[in-house]
């Protein structure tokens, strides 16, 4: 453990004392953590992580990745209010299954996650249980394709 | 979007829906479906997309020199704002560093596409509260900015200037006087637009007090920028996690406690003498060198992914890239401070009159186009 990190290497582990082998460090470096987990576990972890002082989801967002049938998901968490914690970007991750593209909403720990939610859900076709406006944001209501962001989608003229 | 068509519904009662937008003058392309009782207005749902292109995925297609002009599109207004961030994280994955001198001209657009930024949020601001001459006086020095960047850029609105490894070419040798006259020509005019607009009655009583967005709220949802500012939160990139060489300036991050318009107003007015401030610094600070590392061949780099955020005029801009190591990104995700912000939108307008409403959507700053992508 390097003392250069110190804050984040103290976030990271006070988390890994609370959730054991249920999380997993991706890697700790310079303002940024990054931890993933399973998806039955995510809710649990936003909100440690809350508890920790991270107080918004600057940014969510999902990535296919078809050869290993999975769905990454990602909410990028930050501080606003307190400077020790401000030039940290706080990344929690989870995958899900693409045959069964659901996981659960986390916009009651984090309510700014709402459109992000709803943006993925348009771009990927992963629902959001729980979240009370799964529909359309930026999408034309007469997108009759599949999932725009899903990596079988082909640009058209590109393929 | 959703339920395209301009109606007027009857929900029974006094209530009205109503539909602001897309073709509303000054609102860019964007609906709020807003329902009234009597004057006030008791519901109100965002619906943007209406110039959505799918600029995440089309990013996808492109290598990492095609896509600054590409991820530019979006907010051409503050085109340095929207592309240093990726270039940002682009360095990351193809792990190079631009030399000092291009860390320093970097900021100079940045600050420069701010002002040019702000200013043109000003002008619109006029409009939106019937003032024409607030319209016509940030639209005309605005120019004045735009032929500063125009003379290091190149042209007057998409620079593309910033690229991986440095920026494209060497600012010219009589820009220090020409940026110093122009600011001391500004720095005049904005005590005349303090007689003329922000000090004047007619504005103050239709932004103060209208749009209050308390210190929890901005938190809680997720707003940035200078509305977070407005609302009393002195977080500002640059400081928070310092990019290029905003560690080696002074500079103070304007802030006010009331979370009102006029708030948000003010604080964009003191952010144009701060951003003047930088750049000054920098022009004494700033030596001859080296502009940029060159890299041959085609850009790409190790499987692997970078997070970087940057101060734009709007709020803070994130960039998550991924690479598997091709010469085109896998995964280019964009996180916008116009998308976050349009949360708060709701939020402000629920309470008020419908007479606020203009008051309070453009003092937001939103940006339909960036917020679409």
């Amino acid at each position: 453990m390097s003392a250069k990190f110190a804050t984040e290497n103290q976030l990271a582990k006070s988390l890994k004392d609370q959730f054991k082998n249920k999380i997993k460090e991706e890697y700790v470096e310079s303002n940024r953590i990054k931890i993933s987990t399973s998806p039955e576990n995510l809710k649990n972890l936003a909100i440690a992580v809350k508890e920790l002082g991270f107080e918004q989801v600057m940014s969510q967002g999902g990535t296919d990745y078809p050869e290993n049938n999975v769905y990454r998901i990602e909410y990028h968490i930050i501080c606003v209010s307190k400077k020790k914690l401000r030039s940290i970007i706080f990344s929690i991750m989870t995958e899900i299954p693409k045959d069964k593209p659901e996981i659960e909403t986390l916009i009651d720990v984090f309510p700014s996650a709402e459109f992000h939610e709803q943006e993925t859900f348009e771009n990927f076709g992963i629902t959001f249980i729980g979240h009370p406006r799964m529909e359309r944001l930026l999408l034309p209501e007469d997108w009759n394709d599949i999932p725009p962001l899903r990596k079988d989608y082909i640009l058209p003229g590109r393929g | 979007m959703q339920n395209a068509g301009m109606n007027i519904e009857d929900k029974g009662g006094d209530k009205l829906v109503l539909h602001v937008g897309p073709q509303h003058p000054g609102s860019g392309h964007f609906r709020l479906i807003i329902t009234v009782d009597g004057d006030y207005i008791v519901g109100a749902k965002p619906d943007p997309g209406y110039v959505h292109r799918g600029a995440e995925k089309m990013a996808e297609y492109r290598d990492y020199i095609q896509n600054i002009p590409h991820l530019e599109r979006p907010v051409i207004i503050d085109a340095t704002g929207v592309t240093l961030p990726y270039v940002l994280a682009a360095e990351k994955i193809i792990d190079v560093e631009a030399p000092e001198r291009a860390q320093y001209i970097r900021m100079i657009m940045a600050e420069l596409n701010r002002v040019i930024s702000h200013l043109y949020w000003l002008g619109i601001y006029g409009i939106f509260l019937g003032h024409s001459t607030m319209f016509m006086w940030p639209m005309g020095d605005r120019e004045l900015f735009i032929d500063l960047a125009e003379s290091i850029g190149g042209t007057r609105v998409t620079f593309s200037y910033v690229v991986p490894g440095g920026v494209r070419n060497d600012m010219p040798t009589h820009f220090k006087e020409r940026a110093l006259k122009t600011f001391d020509y500004f720095e005049k005019r904005i005590e005349e637009y303090k007689k003329i607009f922000f000090n004047n009655p007619i504005m103050t009583a239709r932004t103060e007090s209208i749009g209050i967005m308390s210190q929890a709220d901005a938190i809680k949802l997720g707003i940035t920028g200078s509305n977070l500012r407005a609302a009393g939160i002195d977080s500002d990139t640059r400081k928070d996690e310092p990019y290029c060489l905003y560690d080696r300036v002074d500079f103070e991050i304007p802030t006010r406690k009331e979370g009102d318009s006029y708030a948000r107003c003010i604080v964009r007015l003191e952010e144009l003498q701060q951003s003047m401030n930088i750049i000054k610094q920098v022009l004494d600070l700033i030596e001859p060198g080296p502009i940029k590392q060159v890299i041959g061949g085609v850009m790409r780099g190790e499987p692997g992914e970078a997070f970087v955020r940057t101060e734009a005029a709007r709020g803070t801009m994130f960039y998550h890239i991924v690479s598997n190591g091709e010469k085109y990104p896998y995964r280019v995700k964009i996180s916008v401070p116009s998308f976050r912000n349009l949360i708060g939108m709701t939020h402000l307008l629920v309470g008020s009159k419908l007479a606020d409403m203009p008051a309070i959507y453009w003092s937001l700053d939103y940006w339909p186009v960036e917020a679409d992508r």
